[in-house]
This record gives C-alpha cells, sequence and structure tokens, in this order.
C-alpha cells in the first residue's frame, strides 16, 4: 500500500511536468513539538514528499549542521519509537505526501528489522534510507521492508560504477536517491551539470524517478538541479535554519517553512523558466 | 544474531568472502566508500600473496622496527604471583615504543601500491598516530591524524611526537571527543577524500577488509611468541593474555594459537571506574551486539541503539566496541574476556616498574592487572605469556595525577 504513495506522488509531478521538493529535517529537532509542527507544515510549504531523519549518537556521513540536528534530537529525547508516533500524528492530517525514514543502522538492528518493519508501516511511513547500508548488507533489511510493503532506498553515488547502479536498483524501489558529492552532507556543494550525466546513469539503470541530494542549499542551485533531475532533496539547508532561529530566539516553524517556501518555488519554476543549465 | 554460534573446525579460516565471523563483522559503510573498500580488499589480497610484497615487509620489521621483540622471563613477578611462570612478549621494544607500528608498516606498503598520496589515521593514546606518522615520515607521505580533544589533553606527548614527525593533529570535539568520534572524523574525511587518501585503521576494527588485515600484519607478534617459547621451553603455554582496546595486539598474540585449543586466550578489557558503575569500556562484558563503524560487533550502548560513551583511565581503551573477530571468538567460547578497573591497572603500573624495571603502556597494565589470576589458575608448572603492547612513558604525567603528584 504504501509503495503506492510514493508511486502516485511521482506519476502526478510527471503529469505536471515538474521535479519534486524534498524536504529533509530530523525527527525531534529542536524537541517534538516543534519538530511535529514544522512537519504538519511542510506540505503546504512546498514539499513533495519528506525524509525525516531519526536521530543515531554517531552519523559518519553527516556533516556538522545534521551532526548538530542530531544532538538536539537526543538531548530532547528523540527516540525512534517517538519518531515513528511523530509520523503517525502526522498521517492523521495527511495521507498522500510521502514519508521516508533516513538514519543509520544501529537503532534498527537494535529494533530488529522485522518489527521495526511493521511498526513503521503501521504508522505511516512509505520508504527508508540507511546511509550506512550498502548493497552488500541490504538483503536482511529489503526482505524485512518487502514484507511490510515499504520502500528500501539505496543511494546511489559519484564513485558507483554502472554495475553497481545496476545491484543498487535491483533493491531499490520507490525513488532513486543520487548523492550529488561525495562527501558528508551539507558540506560541498552539488553542480547542476556534473550531476545530469550521472541522473541519467541512474535513471538508466533502474528506471525510477532520480531525486538528488547531499549537496543543495540555494534556490538557484535547487532550480538548476530540478531542470535535470526528477527532485531535489534539500537537508543541511534547512536544519540549519533551526539552528538560527534558535541561537536568535525566533520562531522555529516559521522561519523553516519560509526556506521550504523559497526552495520550493525555484523548484516549481524550473521547468518554466528557460533551461539553461 | 543470538542464536547459539556452532564451534567451528578451523578457527583460522575465519572471515569468509564477505567479511564475516560468523555473525560479526560485514562492511556496514556509506555507498560512496564501497568501492573503494573494494578495491582494498582486492589490493590487499594481491599484496599477501605476493612474495615480493612478504619479503619487503619481513625486512622492515627486521631493520626498521627491530624485530623480533624478546620473550623475557619474568622472574621476579613469576614470583609474586607464586603461579606459572609468566614471560613478557615485549612489544614495548619495537620503534615507537607499541605494537602499532607492526601494522603501520604493512599498511603503508599496501597504501604505496594502491598508488595514495595521502594518509588519515585515527588514533585514542597516540600510538598508532605516532606510528602511522612515522611511516609517512619514511615514505614522504602526508599525514594527517584525527584524535579526540580529550585525548590530545591526556596524551600530549605523543601528540607533540606527531607534530615533529611531520603530521597533522586533527583535534576532535564532536561527540565524547574520545577515539569513537576521532574515527568518525577519519570516515567523514575518507569519504570526501576518496580519490587520494588511504585511511590507515590502527586496530583490529572497521568494515572488512580491516579487521582480517590489521589482524594479519599484527599476527607476527603470536607466531614469533610460539617459536620462542617452544625453543625456550619446548612446548606450548598453557594461556597467553592481552588487553583489548579494538583488539588489534590481542588479535595478533591469539591468532597462531587459535587452533591449539590447549593454549587459553585470555582478553582484558577496561572496567574503568568499575562494571557496576557503568563507566567503563568493556564492549563484551558490558555491551550487545550492533553496528558502529562498519562492522557488527559488541557494543557499549543504550537501550535505544545510541552509542554510548567509554569511560577509561587509558586513552588506548577508551573506545565502545570492539574488533568483530573477538566478538566471535567470545559468543563460540574459543576465548575469555576479563575486566580490569582503572584502579587495578595503576597498581599494576606500579608493580611491573618495581618488579621488573618496566614502565608498561597503561592499557598493557590492564593486562597484568589480571595476570596473578590467570597464572594462579594455570598452576605452578604452567606457563603464560603475556603480550607487553606498550611501554609506559606517555603515561607517566596521568600515573602522576592519580597518585596525588604533579610532574
Ligand atoms: C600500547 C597499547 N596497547 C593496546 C592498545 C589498544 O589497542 P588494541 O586493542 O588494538 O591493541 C593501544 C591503543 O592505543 C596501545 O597504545
Amino acid at each position: 500500500m504504501t509503495k503506492a504513495r510514493i508511486d502516485a506522488r511521482f506519476a502526478a509531478l510527471k503529469a505536471e511536468n515538474r521535479a519534486a521538493f524534498v524536504a529533509y529535517v530530523m525527527a525531534g529537532d529542536p524537541d517534538y513539538d516543534r519538530g511535529l509542527e514544522i512537519l504538519k507544515g511542510l506540505p503546504a510549504a512546498g514539499a513533495d514528499l519528506i525524509e525525516v531523519g531519526f536521530p543515531f549518537s554517531d552519523p559518519m556521513a553527516e556533516g556538522p549542521p545534521i551532526q548538530r540536528a542530531a544532538q538536539r534530537a537526543l538531548a530532547s529525547g528523540m527516540t525512534l519509537n517517538k519518531t515513528l508516533a511523530m509520523i503517525a500524528e502526522f498521517r492523521k492530517g495527511d495521507q498522500t505526501t510521502p514519508i521516508i525514514l533516513m538514519g543509520y543502522a544501529n537503532p534498527l538492528v537494535n529494533r530488529g528489522f522485522a518489527a521495526f518493519a511493521q511498526d513503521a508501516a503501521a504508522a505511516g511511513a512509505d520508504g527508508l534510507i540507511v546511509v550506512d547500508i550498502p548493497p552488500e548488507e541490504a538483503d536482511p533489511l529489503a526482505d524485512a521492508l518487502d514484507a511490510e510493503g515499504l520502500s528500501l532506498l539505496l543511494l546511489s553515488t559519484p564513485t558507483s560504477d554502472d554495475a553497481r547502479l545496476k545491484v543498487i536498483a535491483r533493491r531499490t524501489s520507490g525513488f532513486a536517491y543520487y548523492v550529488s558529492v561525495a562527501g558528508v552532507t551539507g558540506v560541498k556543494e552539488a553542480d547542476a551539470a556534473t550531476v545530469a550525466p550521472h541522473v541519467a546513469r541512474v535513471r538508466a539503470a533502474g528506471g525510477l524517478p532520480v531525486c538528488v541530494g547531499f549537496g543543495i542549499k540555494t534556490p538557484e542551485r535547487a532550480e538548476a538541479v530540478a531542470r535535470v533531475a526528477d527532485g531535489v532533496v534539500v537537508g543541511s539547508a534547512l536544519v540549519e535554519e533551526i539552528a538560527a532561529s534558535l541561537a536568535m530566539n525566533e520562531t522555529v516553524t516559521t522561519r523553516v517553512l519560509s526556506k521550504v517556501e523559497s526552495l520550493a518555488k525555484a523548484v516549481r519554476l524550473a521547468r518554466v523558466a528557460s533551461p539553461t543549465v | 544474531m543470538n542464536a547459539p554460534t556452532a564451534k567451528p573446525n578451523d578457527y583460522a579460516a575465519y572471515p569468509d568472502a564477505n567479511g564475516r565471523f560468523g555473525d560479526y563483522g560485514g562492511r556496514y559503510v556509506p555507498e560512496t566508500l564501497m568501492p573503494l573498500v573494494h578495491e582494498l580488499d582486492a589490493a590487499y589480497s594481491a599484496a599477501k600473496a605476493d612474495p615480493a610484497f612478504q619479503a619487503e615487509l619481513s625486512g622492515l620489521l627486521t631493520h626498521y622496527v627491530g624485530r623480533p621483540s624478546p620473550l623475557y622471563l619474568a622472574e621476579r613477578l613469576t614470583a609474586h604471583f607464586g603461579g606459572a611462570k609468566i614471560y613478557l612478549k615485549r612489544e614495548e621494544l619495537n620503534h615507537t615504543g607499541s605494537h602499532k607500528i607492526n601494522n603501520c608498516i604493512g599498511q603503508i606498503l599496501l597504501a604505496r601500491r594502491m598508488g595514495k598520496t595521502r594518509i588519515i589515521a585515527e588514533t585514542g593514546a597516540g600510538q598508532h598516530g605516532v606510528a602511522s606518522a612515522t611511516v609517512c615520515a619514511k615514505y614522504g607521505l602526508p599525514c594527517v591524524v584525527y584524535m579526540g580533544a580529550v585525548d590530545v589533553e591526556r596524551q600530549k606527548p605523543n601528540v607533540f611526537r606527531m607534530n615533529l614527525l611531520g603530521a597533522r593533529v586533527e583535534a576532535v570535539t564532536s561527540g565524547s571527543a574520545t577515539l569513537k568520534d576521532a574515527m568518525n572524523e577519519a570516515l567523514r574525511d575518507w569519504v570526501t577524500n576518496v580519490h587520494d587518501t588511504y585511511y590507515l585503521i590502527g586496530t583490529a576494527a572497521g568494515m572488512h577488509p580491516y579487521p582480517a588485515m590489521v589482524r594479519d600484519f599484527q599476527s607476527v607478534i603470536g607466531r614469533e611468541t610460539k617459536a620462542q617459547v617452544l625453543e625456550a621451553e619446548g612446548r606450548l603455554p598453557d594461556a597467553v593474555v592481552a588487553c583489548v582496546g579494538g583488539g588489534s595486539n590481542a588479535i595478533g598474540m591469539f591468532h597462531p594459537f587459535l587452533n591449539d585449543e590447549s593454549v587459553k586466550l585470555i582478553g582484558v578489557e577496561a572496567a574503568g571506574e568499575g562494571m557496576e558503575t557503568g563507566r567503563h569500556a568493556a564492549a563484551i562484558n558490558g555491551g550487545r551486539p550492533g553496528v558502529l563503524h562498519g562492522n557488527m560487533t559488541y557494543l557499549l550502548q543504550d537501550p535505544e541503539g545510541q552509542i554510548t560513551e567509554a569511560h577509561s583511565i587509558s586513552a588506548g581503551l577508551d573506545y565502545p566496541g570492539i574488533g568483530p573477530e573477538h566478538s566471535w571468538l567470545h559468543d563460540v567460547g574459543r576465548a575469555t574476556y576479563l575486566t580490569a578497573t582503572d584502579l587495578e591497572s595503576l597498581e599494576a603500573f606500579k608493580l611491573l616498574a618495581e618488579l621488573e624495571g618496566i614502565l608498561p603502556a597503561i592499557e598493557s597494565a590492564h593486562a597484568i592487572a589480571r595476570l596473578g589470576d590467570v597464572a594462579r589458575d594455570v598452576g605452578k608448572d604452567g606457563i603464560v605469556v603475556l603480550n607487553l603492547s606498550g611501554r609506559g612513558d606517555k603515561d607517566v604525567a596521568t600515573v602522576a595525577a592519580h597518585l596525588g603528584m604533579a610532574i
């Protein structure tokens, strides 16, 4: 059932001839209540899909912004259970926006893959990205998610050759996620011209829509990448808004959602404006 | 993973092609690193089988490291404990003062073979950092060492040594600012600089092939020990004892004895302020299986699967995990893992200094702290070998502070 939500969303976007704007937030950043408020506000602000990070103490592929977001979330008492509770709460008001969970292996290993998959499906999640589970280690998790109709999204990266892209595609459903820079989140910036041929390779390997993430911070970049990909993921730039608003004592939700609006607008304009890649 | 693991016919035949020791090990790394991990695996397999590589390694171990390290009969220590005859395997006499150099020499040769032009490493006590900086200086390669800010503070002499050797030491302030965080930062560097950088991991942990490769390079300890005991006593020892941080000196000692089932293999984990306080670094005695830094292994973690901070007076043992082969040897019952507290280790540090005129590394002192129990357990006619993994010069300030003295 849940895979269907991702497929339906990309079918609708295709009909509108536009790329998806995918917003990443860390569950429970800065705390459960405000995190939920942000989550609930994302669709209206222009997020077509949402990635919800569940925090881990040792996020080896994150740059400082998401590392700090995870620390804030953990300090506020965030757990995997509470992350799923938050998604269930969100689902009461939104049955159409796909939610992809994103995080690291150990909280899932700790829970047990089958139990996790059941709870995640019951909460209304649609898919899962696990940064430190490459295709070589993915089968047990993919089987557990399959049993509940959840998508596993294995990451493709600049170092994945065509043979690996095929292996990745074999156990990926929903959409393909292309990590546009070799590096941690939120540090290097992706360049649309460099990304374009890789998006084409990823698309050819699996036939799924391709969303690009890890190196996009500004509306200008988002717009440029939206011309060459099926979706644009922004994470670090959003959690930095949370950090900034906390530091300046501003209302967190307003500030994050206005950033989402500006990025989503840029993505929507991308295919209307003249395509200059 | 909690199913009982069958006892294997050949303990030394692991890991399998996927880097598994039973359920442990594996390659839990981001996709960006995965092609490199395969490249490393292939390069190491080729090097391992290449007589020219082995000859170069062996020449350096002899002439640069100073191997074989002596096997020394510690008579006063033997008399003191009143049990088995105690031999010390003198890894602290190696160039740079610990067993860490055995692995660094091997990996630097591999990095050169692979055409890598930049070396990164993590370090806890600074011994691996010093050994890495040393081999990088020898081959003219730039070296960046990640070290937790807390460890930079408690191992200042080693930070200065690394700087003298031309390495850049990056103080890591994230998380608990100790070894696990240094490893996180090293992995972040690697994922960012995949094309030219070689990650020189300092212990038998991390993603495959590191646990097997580091073990192979450290196994020179156990091979020499076996030959030296046979020469001195005409028989195998009854037990070998080593401290366990990530587990490289211990697995290096254990591995050549794995199929000699009469030889007890005893690892000693750091119990910090005491197992009952929860402030320790004993992954096997106080942890559960999980995934961190590329492998499935015993880890200190909370009920939610968040990694918890390790606590130990010894920076080199202050790590919440352990190499996957040890997790497996524990589960199948081939090795036994004991613990020693900070205070017991300080006592052991003084004991070795006073009885044998040797200052042990505070890491190695953890193994000495359990040596009396093992020696008495084995009994008067027995033979026990302790792996003296490093020398204690780096620790004198820590020891002085605990004795309430300023130096
Ligand atoms: C002298 C010495 N012994 C032991 C260790 C622990 O590491 P391992 O368990 O990998 O031997 C260290 C680590 O820094 C060390 O410096």
